[in-house]
């Protein structure tokens, strides 16, 4: 196996060129093409008929609620929408359907040529959108009497049709040159506003742990100036950072093939989460031969132009406006905004300002130490275990003097560890500011007799050496001081 | 000429999963071609501005409202499968692919 670039040295030779695709689970409350239920979490084989096992005689018919769904994907990404449009059967053998094909949709897909804008770092990104179509989910496969779970060296496979047939929406870009070292932010902050775009319209809960959002990257790579390389499709990235990450890594890689003279084989991988790494999935050589053709037993849509108009103005507002909104609304710059949207603190930071903090204050945690925490950890904010509430008592605790931040930190700790509320945590761990006042002279007069140089410095009118003492007493008190009433009772001695 | 060769249609076979003998090869073939060729005729008609038909009854817009409606109970869902474990399909491995 070749080594690997370091990813500054992959992109100072190659241009990547992205392409995304993305499939999203409709939460319709049937199947697309059936009236079995879509509850999640149901025993296995309980939500299935006739028409999802595609027993002899069903008939499928298009779930209305699930096109409208999608049509309103559409508009929200600046797609045109079809003026005719239909079905078509994805043939291949695979026990993930039990109909031996996938209803899809091919050369007529429900909606085209959009696009979405993002900003990473300052710039600005326009993705565009190659076309939004509706199809089904398949089920879930169990491969079994092997050793590692996974396929390779399993001895069987069961099935559970529960999923089969749930409606999804892929969401296919145009291929994206022109984002550089950059790369790896774009597919990010691409997945991510798409993801908020949809969660916004209330068609799916769109979480990527879950399932209910799941993305392929595909990646080349070229010489500035020369045709694009071929590409690779990685499968199984599952989280906005898997996204980042199989983007970086494939870039690294790529180019060490490159670099080597050898060439880059137009595959499916898959993303490994613990490692960071992608490895070859199935060739793809048969696989595409999907053998395409119009669904015979569903009719032809022709979304009526005042249908869509309709479903135009029942759009809500979309995540850029509310950004916009909120922005004014917190009073921050477009840098600031455009850090917090990186951050994917939207959200937290909207419910934690709901909760009692003030805007700056919700930022400051969010965008400080808890993004800092997150990093180091390598989780997604929204993953750890603080809530937006909690951040909100926990300043609110900072506000009545109870904390000062270096206690605050403390507690974030207690919190992240399990172990209650930041005021559990403070009780428990006897994380409290000394307000005691006779406490706290004990200490200054302690820190004076300690530093009697420094002492007379501050009797000579040199406040600034009031540090030193207030590190010492911080010293005495474990941190459990406030450093301002330190500073004052120090003056109040000396001055 | 041929327009369609052996080699192609052991692909198509082997994609649909179809076991084909070496005789059935040449004889399919064969038959094949007679159905391509008559496809090339038509393909001849001038069809520019003809939306393509999908269906003999002119439907659209057939659509379902989103009710749920009851399923199988699952036992005879399960009955119509080749083998069951544990309320699930059971089928042979499958190669080279995760799921
Ligand atoms: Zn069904």
């Amino acid at each position: 196996m070749t080594k690997l670039n370091t990813f500054e040295q992959a992109v100072a030779t190659y241009e990547p060129v992205l392409g995304l695709e993305t499939h999203i689970e409709l939460d319709t409350n049937t199947k697309m093409f059936c009236g079995c239920s879509t509850a999640f979490g149901a025993e296995p084989n309980t939500q299935v008929c006739p028409v999802c096992l595609a027993l002899p005689g069903a008939l499928p018919v298009a779930n209305k609620a699930a096109v409208e769904a999608t049509i309103k994907i559409g508009l929200a990404l600046n797609c045109r929408i079809a003026e005719w449009t239909r079905f078509a059967r994805k043939n291949y053998f695979y026990p993930d359907m039990p109909k031996n094909f996938q209803t899809s949709q091919y050369e007529e897909p429900l909606c085209e040529d959009g696009y979405v804008d993002v900003v990473v770092d300052g710039k600005a990104y326009r993705v565009e959108i190659e076309r939004v179509h509706l199809e089904e989910d398949t089920g879930k496969t169990l491969h079994v009497g092997g050793t590692t779970g996974r396929i390779h060296g399993a001895t069987e496979s069961l099935v559970d049709y529960n999923r089969a047939g749930i409606p999804l929406v892929e969401i296919v870009t145009k291929p994206v040159p022109g984002t550089g070292a950059l790369a790896p932010e774009v597919a990010r902050a691409y997945t991510a506003e798409l993801r908020d775009i949809v969660r916004s319209l209330g068609v799916s809960d769109v979480r990527m742990e879950q399932g209910s959002l799941r993305c392929d990257v595909n990646l080349s790579l070229n010489r500035p100036g020369e045709e694009w390389g071929t590409r690779t499709e990685t499968k199984n990235v599952n989280s906005l950072r898997s996204v980042e990450r199989a983007v970086r890594y494939e870039v690294r890689r790529q180019s060490a093939l490159l670099d080597a003279g050898e060439r880059i084989f137009q595959e499916t991988r898959h993303f490994h989460e613990t490692t960071g790494e992608t490895s070859p999935g199935r060739s793809k050589e048969e696989a595409t031969d999907y053998r395409y053709f119009p669904e015979p037993d569903l009719a032809v849509m022709e979304p009526s132009r005042e249908w869509v108009e309709e479903l135009r103005a029942s759009l809500p507002e979309l995540p850029r406006k509310r950004r916009e909104r909120l922005q004014a609304a917190w009073s921050l710059g477009d840098k600031e905004m455009q850090s917090v949207v990186n951050a994917d603190a939207v959200d937290l930071i909207e419910a934690t300002v709901a909760a009692g903090a003030t805007p700056s204050a919700a930022v400051k945690w969010w965008l400080g130490e808890l993004s800092r925490r997150a990093n180091e950890s390598g989780e997604e904010l929204a993953a750890m275990r603080i809530t937006p509430a909690e951040v909100a008592e926990l300043q609110g605790m900072v506000d009545d003097g109870r904390l000062n931040d270096k206690l605050a930190r403390q507690v974030i700790d207690g919190v992240l560890a399990g172990e209650g509320s930041p005021s559990d945590v403070a009780a428990k761990r006897g994380l409290e500011v000394v307000s005691d006042t006779g406490a706290l002279e004990a200490a200054v007069d302690e820190a004076i007799a300690a530093n009697p140089a420094v002492a007379d410095k501050i009797r000579g009118g040199t406040h600034a050496a009031a540090g030193v003492l207030i590190g010492a007493v911080m010293k005495a008190t474990k941190g459990q001081a406030d450093a301002g009433t330190v500073r004052q009772i120090i003056l109040d001695k000396l001055g | 000429m041929s327009t369609i060769s052996r080699e192609e249609v052991a692909h198509l076979a082997r994609l649909a999963r179809l076991e084909v003998t070496d005789e059935e090869l040449d004889a399919f073939a064969g038959q094949l071609d007679v159905i391509l060729q008559s496809m090339k005729t038509l393909a001849e008609v001038d069809t520019d501005g003809v939306q393509p038909t999908s269906h003999a009854v002119p439907l659209v817009n057939v659509f379902r409202e989103d009710q749920p409606q009851p399923s199988l109970p699952r036992d005879a869902a399960l009955a119509g499968g080749p083998d069951t474990f544990e309320d699930r399909f059971r089928v042979p491995r499958i190669l080279d692919e995760e799921a």
